[in-house]
């Protein structure tokens, strides 16, 4: 063996470079092991960063269908476009085309990016139309990309904007039924984690880690069509009379649900750009106003149950003046004395006073209680109000005189009519809900069947031709009802020329069935009472839905005119009227 | 036997082949499931293991004959590249033969050490005096050429194969030390020389974290990859960080990357033993081999291939700085391949052209 490695025997030298290059393998063997094993977790965290994200799985909000179906409110996909902040800080060069589309300058885009370092995710542009959507992905930009959303889309337009309310860009209820059950209708969005490649383009899906629950869809109780004509007449009495603002709502007297509910001034929920909060105002439920004249029905229902009076019962009114602590109430038209039934329908503040002070002040208080006076109806729109109903200990004379007539006691429009729907549904009191029911709703008893029947009848009076509420009037029906014309309380007492003009109605009268009550809010042109302003819209609005309900006529044209007969048996024929 | 008679090594040849089908695979997986880009890379290798048949025919005495002209003809091309270069005004590395594209440094792997081994087995071992003052030139020239292109890791891998010759052939430890201190010295001054880009590799190499984004970048992301193989690995295919593009040359300079990813620490392991299989058997037939030329060649060779990987394999997972060196036979497209079959096929001729005298 020597011989053959004769005059190149380096074998010291070939074992060195041997093992000058096991100890560099070894090296790298190490360098293996130390990455794979030691430092793995470390770098597969590393990794997993860079190239997995977790992105939000968006699904689609609950419709709210009207109480046949109709849809009122629905959500429709639409892309946000969104970035990954480093990415695109990177592509500066792209700012330009970007912005371009996007409507965003660079040094918009610039604070943008500042303001989301280090973050994962950021809006360009929420709810873009979809040329526009497509237009900036067919820049292919690294780290822009499409996020699905939903937005609200509202057929109704104006006709139920109060009534609905509204969700924001998040899709979150801000108004309405959209905030009132918000919960419900809520889509819970999922997570799902995708690989990103190098470019933040989604390659494909890895797990879905929660998936997305879509909201639940509601059924309220809107009848849409019902709620179109309380629209179009409101709207037409506010233009008309140049009024501040109204209110106007429908109720189902059997069951307490809402048909309709609008307010003016209206706004269009597709369309809030440039709006002033003022016009969001549910009025109809956030608004309070002294109820007048409309209140008397419920001192006169008090004084019937008191056993005191009965409908014939005749009161002094004095010549129309009555001084109480030292105030005078006044009467519109002077009466010496009238029935339990003419207070009503002459409406006149010095009858139902001298009914009230003869009253227990607590009975009185706790009928206008049980009636929902300063309490919740039960609807759960947001901003409800409850109004003033002071407690009896501190009731002076004065106070329970006024009140008797509606004034030192406040209400919303939905209360006034949640006490007459008590009235329409033979003294049982119902909450109010948006919610269409299904089944009887449970209800609370205020008055006896017999003395709503004998209020209604006097109601009825009050709508006849004599009456201050024969505008209200609907031709085949019979209506019961009130009107009120409220001075408007201001810092300096109350006004001279600021008027509420009120109108709250039952009809068809021989069978409740429908509620109204109207309310307009500082009438300035075309008359300001009660039975000018608001019982137009009662009359014009409960014509169209008693027919669309088909409910049956109770009185048809040619039929001799029940409220004439009425007059003719006070007391007597106070029993359900023959058809 | 038949490969014996083809003058073909078994050992070296299953070696090769295993790399190779280890190969496939993973140009397929890296180049995202391409069969176009396999295909091409399957007819590289097949256009190498032609080579190396063709070379294991070569008697070594033939090719000692032949190392002087190799030698000129590999210097004549890189002058040329050189020239080339100049006028393109920038980095010029190839030489286009019409449809074939031809890197001459890598004709300079295998004509450098034939050219030393012929020239110390004439002049007599060991070398000393002017004798060594030449070797050195044969050296340094075309070093320097190959390191002007510019292609600093082809340079350092011609320049290793030229000093293990060197080392191999018995040059006296003083002038070894003398060397030695020599580089280390003028190791400030290289800095100068460097270009801005390679100076960044090796501050980046230092510190890869300064520059996530931008130098670090590389180095940050294969490291990456090759941790998150950990032991088992993710399976063939499954390699995310090529796969989503984070990993650039993933199917070339940075597979190694992608295979630890896809086949853990135990397949990383394994392909670094039949890697030092290889260069062990190279090694063999160094020491088996029956005359000065031969061996020295074969030392060469086994040295100049296991730098080859270490260096790959190194820059991968970040230990070595990021220089242009392909992983042999594993990594895709380049000339690399067909002279590092042709070294293989100079390494089997040497050991099956000996004459059988033993005993």
């Amino acid at each position: 063996m020597r011989v053959r490695h004769a005059g190149v025997a380096h074998p010291v030298r070939t074992w060195l470079v041997l093992g000058f290059l096991l100890s560099v393998l070894g090296l790298l063997a190490t360098r293996a092991v130390y990455l794979q094993i030691f430092n793995a977790d470390y770098l597969q965290s590393q990794g997993k960063q860079r190239h997995s994200r977790v992105l939000k799985d968006n699904s689609h909000r609950g419709m709210i269908l009207d109480r046949f179906g109709a849809p009122l409110a629905v959500s429709t996909p639409v892309d946000s476009v969104w970035a990954h902040p480093a990415t695109l800080a990177e592509n500066r060069k792209d700012w330009g085309r970007l912005g371009a589309l996007l409507g965003l300058s660079a040094r918009e885009l610039r604070e943008l990016l500042a303001r989301h370092e280090g973050r994962e995710f950021m809006y360009l542009r929420r709810h873009v139309p979809p040329e526009l959507a497509e237009k900036v992905m067919a820049l292919g930009i690294d780290g822009v990309a499409l996020q699905r959303e939903y937005r609200r889309y509202y057929p109704l337009g104006p006709v139920a904007g109060h009534a609905l309310g509204f969700t924001n860009v998040d899709d979150q209820g801000q108004e309405g039924i959209e905030l009132a059950y918000d919960d419900w209708l809520r889509a819970v969005p999922g997570q799902r984690r995708v690989l990103r490649d190098l470019h933040g383009n989604t390659v494909e899906l890895v797990e879905s880690m929660v998936l997305p629950v879509p909201g639940k869809d509601l059924q309220v109780s809107l009848d849409r069509r019902i709620q179109y004509l309380a629209y179009r007449e409101l709207k037409a009495a506010v233009e008309r009379h140049r009024a501040r603002a109204g209110s106007a709502v429908v109720l189902d007297a059997r069951s307490g649900e809402v048909l309709a509910l609008v307010n003016e001034p209206d706004f269009n929920p597709n369309n809030r750009t440039n709006l002033k909060s003022q016009v969001f105002r549910n009025r109809a439920v956030t608004d309070v106003f002294e109820p007048g004249s409309t209140l008397k029905p419920f001192t006169i229902a008090a004084a019937l149950e008191s056993g005191q009076f009965n409908a014939r019962s005749m009161i002094d009114t004095s010549g129309g003046a009555l001084t109480v602590n030292g105030r005078t109430i006044h009467d519109t038209h002077a009466y010496a004395a009238l029935t339990v039934a003419g207070v009503i329908e002459k409406s006149s503040n010095v009858g139902a006073a001298k009914i009230a002070l003869a009253l227990n002040k607590r009975d009185h208080y706790s009928l206008l209680r049980r009636a929902g006076f300063g309490s919740s109806t039960g609807i759960r729109l947001p901003g409800e109000v409850f109004g003033q109903l002071r407690s009896p200990e501190s009731w002076v004379p004065i106070e329970q005189a006024t009140i008797a007539f509606g004034y030192g006691i406040s209400a919303t429009p939905l209360q006034l009519a949640r006490a007459y729907a008590m009235l329409a549904n033979g003294g049982v009191s119902l909450p109010v809900t948006m919610l269409r029911q299904t089944g009887a709703p449970v209800g609370e008893r205020v008055l006896t069947e017999r003395t709503t029947r004998e209020v209604r009848a006097m109601l009825e009076l009050a709508v006849s031709a004599e009456g201050t509420g024969a505008g209200a009037q609907v031709p085949d029906y019979r209506v019961a009802g009130k009107t009120g014309t409220v001075r408007k309380l201001t810092s300096q007492g109350y006004s001279e020329d600021k008027y509420v003009a009120w109108f709250a109605g039952i009809a068809p009268a021989s069978n409740p069935r429908l509620v109204m009550v109207v309310a307009v809010d500082e009438p300035r042109s075309g008359g300001y009472f009660g039975g000018q302003v608001a019982a137009p819209v009662f009359s014009r609005v409960m014509a169209g839905a008693l027919r669309l309900l088909d409910i049956p006529a109770d009185a048809p044209r040619g039929a001799p005119s029940r409220p004439v007969l009425l007059v003719k048996n006070v007391g007597s024929a106070h029993a359900e009227p023959a058809q | 036997m038949t490969l014996q008679r083809l003058h073909l090594d078994k050992f070296l040849l299953y070696a090769l082949l295993i790399l190779a089908g280890v190969s496939l695979l993973l140009v397929y997986s890296s180049t995202g499931k391409s069969l176009g880009a396999t295909a091409a890379h399957a007819m590289r290798l097949a256009l190498g293991f032609g080579v190396l048949i063709l070379m294991a025919q070569l008697r070594p005495e033939t090719l000692e004959r032949w190392s002087p002209w190799i030698y000129a003809a590999a210097m004549a091309l890189a002058l040329a590249v050189l020239a080339l270069g100049v006028i393109g005004k920038g980095a010029q590395r190839w030489l286009s033969l019409g449809v074939l594209r031809f890197q001459p440094s890598e004709l300079m792997k295998l004509a450098l050490p034939m050219m030393l081994a012929w020239f110390f087995v004439r002049q007599g071992l060991p070398p000393r005096q002017w004798r060594l003052g030449v070797a050195v030139l044969i050296l340094l020239v075309p070093v320097g050429l190959i390191a002007k292109q510019p292609d600093l890791g082809t340079a350092a891998l011609v320049l290793a194969g030229g000093v293990t010759v060197l080392f191999l052939a018995g040059m006296s430890w003083r002038i070894i030390v003398f060397l030695a201190v020599a580089l280390a010295a003028a190791t400030p001054f290289a800095w100068h020389f460097l270009h801005d880009y390679q100076r960044n590799r090796i501050l980046t190499l230092l510190d890869p974290q300064s520059d996530p984004l931008g130098r670090g970048y590389h180095t940050i992301q294969s490291m990456i990859a090759v941790g998150s193989g950990g032991f088992y690995g993710k399976g063939w295919l499954n390699s995310t960080q090529a796969h989503l593009e984070y990993l650039p040359e993933s199917h070339t300079d940075f597979v190694f990357a992608v295979f630890a990813e896809e086949f853990g620490l135990i397949g990383s392991l394994l392909l670094l033993v039949v890697y030092a299989l290889i260069v062990a058997r190279g090694f063999w037939i160094a020491y088996l081999a029956q005359d000065s030329y031969t061996r020295l060649l074969a030392g060469s060779l086994s040295v100049s291939f296991f730098l080859h990987f270490f260096i790959n394999i190194g820059m991968v997972t970040g230990i070595l700085p990021v220089v242009g060196i392909p992983l042999p036979v594993m990594s895709y497209g380049g000339t690399s391949i067909v002279t590092l079959m042709a070294g293989f096929g100079v390494l089997m001729s040497i050991h099956t052209h000996r004459r059988i005298v033993e005993k």
